[in-house]
């Protein structure tokens, strides 16, 4: 059976048994309703898309700051970069939302939400992104250095020619993985009045009182833009396979 | 080339194991030799006896602890700017792992011509197609080195190594990592490359081809050189009991 049969087996049986589940509920469906707000839906999609992008960019950077503090040498650098990983990816996302916007941002005086918002998700996915990046170098056999010493590249040259074409290559894939993340992550900058998807859907939601045709269509918009990124993820894994000699 | 070394301290902090703290481990431990105006030197020993170590600081790669070394009068620097102006002089190969796996072996014989020496690539392209041909490689040098075979990687190292004019070139078990079949072959370069005239620095385990290409033997053991001498006297005439027993065990094998 091919492959693309079969995933199409399992989704029509999948809805199937949803639709046969709700048609014994007798749920009223109110599709009209929820149409009425579809501009303001595709607004919060757009957000959505807008800041995700956003804090991928930054927590790239930041990201690279941390890996390379990670990996400098130095003791307070070192520290700072490992504080920072293991205190944003031991706390939860909603609490360093709350935190960082009701009493960080308001403390310094930042008071554009949606800047906020970005950075805290740029704060909070640059962790994850310095252990992605700090494995990526790590995984670069010293032995090249060492030939790359040889034949007497100056340390810039050696990073530049040799480690980060390949931990690019490397990281690509699980860099993409955390764009799904992000995408995903994002609904939670509804919780500091973001008008993102989310708050959208559950705006329109109490306007019409129609939850599940609010929410259905939330989940289809998250899901249009994770699935074509997690294809990229896996083909970048496979494109970009080459064994080390 | 004639090479003088003395007095050469190489220590390493060792780890430590479990409660215990870690110290240092004496690798090469006042190592002096001097050879005549040869063209090559190879090194043979036990392992672990500073072989590997002592051809590291000759190629500029590792600063010693302590000691003097130089080559033709000239000491060899001992901060990294002038080490890495040393290293561009001289070419390398090491055991495994010399070429970047992400290139092509073309553009791994390109970069140091490019990045390093300043040659366009037009000009860098010219002076590698002779050796590529010469040595048979020419129709491998669009393949990266996964696609290549034990024996073509270090073939192509050598051949990178050889393309900068180095003054001379540092091999460190360039076969160990190979199957029988393929040692065979760069065995071969190397010695072609001998005959053309190169100066090196050979660490080896295979006796037989250390007695044909070498113009002197350094047997290296416990971080010294106990013996140095000419091909002939060390494989014929060995005195020293260690080099004796040396040989028996690796000559038999």
């Amino acid at each position: 059976m091919p492959r693309w049969l079969a995933h199409v087996i399992v989704v029509a049986a999948f809805t199937a048994a949803v639709a046969a589940a709700f048609s014994r509920v007798n749920y009223e469906w109110n599709w009209a309703a929820v149409w009425d707000y579809r501009q303001k839906l595709l607004q919060g999609w757009l957000v959505t898309v807008a800041l995700s992008l956003a804090a991928l960019v930054t927590s790239i950077v930041v990201g690279a700051v941390a890996a390379i503090m990670l990996r400098s040498g130095r003791p307070l650098l070192e520290a700072a970069a490992r504080v920072y990983v293991e205190l944003i990816r031991g706390t939860p996302l909603l609490v360093q939302l709350l935190i960082g916007f009701y009493v960080v941002a308001t403390a310094v005086g930042l008071e554009n939400r949606y800047v906020a918002g970005v950075l805290l998700l740029a704060l909070f996915s640059g962790a994850y992104m310095a252990e992605i990046f700090r494995g990526g170098l790590d995984a670069i056999p010293k032995a090249q250095i060492d030939s790359g010493r040889a034949i007497g590249l100056t340390r810039w040259q050696s990073l530049r020619l040799v480690v980060l074409p390949q931990a690019v290559r490397l990281v690509l894939p699980a860099v993409a993985g955390q764009l799904v993340s992000l995408v995903k992550d994002s609904s939670l900058l509804s919780v500091i009045a973001i008008s993102e998807f989310t708050l959208a859907a559950q705006e329109v939601n109490s306007f019409t009182y129609s939850t599940l045709e609010s929410y259905l269509p939330l989940a289809a918009g998250y899901l249009v833009l994770t699935l074509p990124l997690s294809a990229l993820a896996r083909w970048l894994e496979h494109r970009l396979r080459y064994e080390t000699a | 080339m004639k090479l003088v070394v003395e007095d050469l301290v190489q220590r390493f902090p060792a780890p430590g194991r479990g409660g215990r703290p870690a110290g240092t481990a004496t690798v090469l431990d006042h190592l002096s030799l001097a050879t005549g105006e040869i063209g090559t030197l190879v090194l043979v020993g036990p392992s672990g006896g500073g072989k590997s170590t002592l051809l590291r600081i000759l190629a500029g790669l590792d600063v010693p602890t302590s000691g003097r070394v130089s080559f033709d009068g000239q000491p060899l620097p001992s901060d990294e700017d002038s080490l890495r102006r040393y290293r561009r002089t001289v070419g390398t190969v090491f055991q495994a792992y010399n070429l970047f796996p992400h290139l092509t072996a073309m553009q791994n014989l390109l970069l140091p011509l490019i990045h390093v020496h300043g040659l366009t690539e037009a000009a860098a392209r010219e002076r590698v197609r002779e050796p590529l041909e010469r040595f048979r490689l020419a129709e491998h040098a669009h393949k990266r080195p996964a696609e290549l075979s034990g024996g073509q990687k270090q073939r192509i190292a050598i051949l990178r190594a050889l393309v900068v004019e180095p003054r001379r070139l540092f091999l460190d078990e360039p076969t160990s990592a190979l199957d029988p079949e393929m040692r065979a072959e760069v065995l071969e370069m190397i010695a072609e490359v001998r005959a053309e005239g190169a100066e090196f620095v050979l660490v080896t385990h295979e006796m037989a081809f250390a007695r044909r290409v070498a113009d002197e033997i350094a047997f290296v053991a416990d971080g010294r050189v106990p013996v140095l001498a000419s091909a002939a006297e060390f494989f014929d005439r060995p005195d020293d009991p260690r080099v004796r027993t040396f040989l028996q065990l690796t000559l038999t094998t």
